[in-house]
């Protein structure tokens, strides 16, 4: 029965045919998963499947309801583009680590319990961190070594978290979180990792950009909106989300706007739109809600088609730095296009899927009167067409010629690229069929005339401010700095600070304890007797002050010490003075 | 080199490269401006928090303003925070 196949399950046995498949079997079988998977959760009825026991508690590994199944669609829809975007890889390794990746995101979001989730969470970590490595490079290491490291702690954190939640209510059950307390707090910090809220987003910025061309298109879907879905699941109307998705949104486009690497600058673009998602979820109405799931939907689309765009620019000239491009327009005019209408759909561009989807979570906001929300989100949106929609495909594929004449991209890339170029138009001109597998009823018309032009002006306004300050917006060849810089300089910092503190520790007792003193001593003890005595006529000199005779002095006590002339009176009034010394301590 | 509005197709490969067209596009985005303002004037706005959003031009102004805000702020910030490319490797 097709219906009781759980589609992870199809993405790991792809995983291993892999290994026993030639070429054009693999080919056939990357496209294949992905679509079959997509057939089989179209025919999935809501209810729980899958169930088995772990630790004494009664798990389910496929949950279907209407949240899961719109992640599950477009999870399923996204990797067949993908991955007919990198049918030229011959490589089994990168296939392999993606197939298992996407089916780990899909077992996240099907999952129905938090222990279930939990090892699938932790499954996604760690084969995503191969398609970084895969680009075998010292940079992408450095990087894949970070990125694991950083989504290990949140891992453990998400572990603690969920082992102090059963503790606490005896039930592994994932559902909205009602109990504010440290349980659920690392939880949420645990989803919070993921979906890369700062501080703790530099992860995204610094690994996605070092993976390879078709690691980075995969890896930008899956991580980040799983995260969103278990916030939508566990968190939804938690208040501390609004702030935190506010922040996102403009922390993304100031750091998009410093940056030069294209594939970075959609990097941390990913945060600026998953923002707005995290936001929707704050504000936790059901219009709220269902934005945030059509935003993550469209999201996931136009940003695959941005990332593929810049990944077959590198592709075709192995360079990234929007100081190396420009000018691309004139050997890749169809990239460019499809680049084009991914950067436009990102900016909310009407007819274009962010129109259809964005705009229904800042309604939410400003039907439940949160002025501050509106006042953030809008210009937030102002700013992506600024960072993503124009500096991208401008500095890209226009701007200044660097003599760079690449020729377009393999035409599976293309195709890949059309597809979900099409995606977007579709949802933008039609957004029905979206709306209609939404969880709640959809009460939002885009294409009321005000609203549209409102949102024209916005944006053709916000691109004069970019061709006016163009003078400002000079690329640079420079990195900015973010959170990472704890780990990376921080690091480095604390090891020279242990270093210096506890090494100068070490060596100034060596100096003191070991060289030092048992050299005083050693020079005391040559000769103690004499010098007690230079001593005691060194104070009398210095008391009298008259340090003439002092030289002579000191003479005749080295002869009288060289020639053992000492009267016994000296010797025995010395030993009285020690016994004494000796009773009093024995005997008071 | 100052070319407007990169989501129009290229007739020929170095169309944005020929300054005639570069004017062509100036104008052309100027005009779109000028329209996408003009209606404001004739249609009752709706307001959502404040009266000033129903001013003709209150999107176009915003849009604008924020944005010259956000690169203002990030040059500002870009002082502190860009480093040279090899910071890390130093």
């Amino acid at each position: 029965m097709i219906a009781s196949l759980h589609p992870s399950l199809l993405f790991f046995i792809g995983a291993l045919l892999l290994w026993i498949l030639p070429v054009l079997g693999r080919r056939i079988l990357i496209l294949l998963v992905p679509a079959a998977a997509f057939l089989i959760i179209t025919q999935l009825e809501p209810g729980t499947y899958y169930a088995y026991q772990l630790f004494g508690f009664d798990l389910n590994l496929l949950r279907i309801d209407k949240l899961s199944k719109i992640f599950g669609y477009v999870f399923t829809i996204n990797a067949f583009a993908c991955f007919l975007f990198a049918q030229h890889l011959k490589t089994r390794y990168e296939h392999t680590a993606s197939l298992a990746y996407i089916g780990a995101a899909l077992g996240a979001v099907f999952a129905s319990d938090l222990i279930s989730l939990y090892l699938f969470w932790e499954v996604m970590a760690i084969t995503s961190t191969f398609l970084v490595l895969a680009r075998m490079t010292e940079r992408s290491y450095g990087a894949a070594f970070r990125y694991v490291m950083v989504h290990i702690f949140g891992g453990l954190t998400l572990l603690a978290g969920i082992l102090l939640q059963v503790n606490e209510t005896g039930s592994v059950a994932f559902d909205g979180f009602t109990l504010q307390g440290l349980p659920t707090y690392l939880i949420l910090i645990g989803f919070l990792v993921n979906a890369a809220a700062p501080p703790l987003s530099a992860w995204l910025s610094d690994a996605y950009p070092e993976a390879t061309v078709t690691g980075g298109v995969i890896m930008t879907a899956y991580t980040t909106k799983t995260a969103v879905y278990t916030l939508i699941r566990g968190f939804a109307g938690w208040d501390v989300l609004i702030a935190v998705g506010c922040f996102m949104a403009i922390y993304g486009i100031i750091y998009a706007i410093l940056e030069n690497d294209m594939r970075r600058i959609l990097a941390y673009s990913i945060i600026n739109q998953v923002g707005f998602m995290v936001c929707g979820i704050g504000i936790g109405t059901a219009m709220a809600l269902n934005g945030a799931m059509a935003h993550a939907f469209a999201h996931i689309i136009y940003k695959a088609l941005l990332w593929m765009s810049a990944g077959a620019v590198l592709y075709m000239t192995g360079k990234s730095k929007c100081t190396d491009l420009g000018g691309l327009y004139k050997t890749m005019p169809l990239t460019m296009i499809f680049g084009t209408i991914g950067a436009l759909a990102i900016s909310s561009f009407p007819f274009l899927s962010g129109y259809t989807t964005k705009p229904m979570i800042m309604a939410a906001g400003v039907h439940e009167g949160f002025f501050w929300v509106w006042l953030i989100l809008e210009i937030a949106s102002a700013g992506v067409f600024l960072h993503a929609g124009i500096k991208f495909p401008y500095f890209v594929f226009f701007a200044k010629d660097n003599g760079l004449r690449p020729g377009e991209p393999p035409k599976h890339m293309l195709l890949a690229m059309a597809f979900l170029a099409f995606i977007c138009i579709f949802i933008g001109v039609y957004p029905q069929p979206l709306y209609n597998i939404l969880p709640y009823p959809v009460e939002f018309h885009a294409y009321g005339f005000e609203h549209t032009l409102n949102q024209f002006q916005l944006l053709m306004f916000s691109a004069l401010a970019f061709f006016m300050l163009l003078p400002l917006l000079k690329r640079t060849r420079t990195i900015s700095i973010d959170t990472d810089w704890f780990y990376r300089k921080g690091a480095k910092l604390f090891v020279y600070g242990c270093d210096k503190i506890f090494n100068g520790i070490n060596n100034f007792g060596d100096r003191i304890f070991m060289q030092k003193i048992p050299a005083l001593l050693n020079r005391f003890f040559a000769d103690p007797s004499a010098n007690v005595q230079k001593h005691a006529v060194r104070l009398l000199a210095e008391a009298s002050g008259d340090e003439s005779l002092l030289e002579g002095r000191n003479a005749e006590i080295e002869q009288r010490t060289r020639a053992l002339a000492y009267p016994v009176g000296g010797g025995v009034f010395l030993a009285v003075v020690f016994l004494a010394v000796v009773s009093l301590l024995y005997f008071v | 080199m100052d070319s407007e509005k990169s989501n129009k197709k290229p007739e020929v490969c170095t169309w944005f490269d020929q300054p005639k067209n570069i004017k062509r596009l100036k104008i052309g985005f100027y005009l779109v401006l000028v329209l996408l303002v003009l209606p404001d004037f004739f249609i009752h706005k709706h307001t959502l928090f404040s009266s000033i959003e129903a001013v003709p031009g209150f999107y176009a102004l915003f849009g604008f303003i924020s944005c010259v805000v956000i690169i203002l702020i990030s040059k500002l910030l870009g002082f502190v925070l860009k480093k040279n490319e090899d910071y890390y490797d130093r």
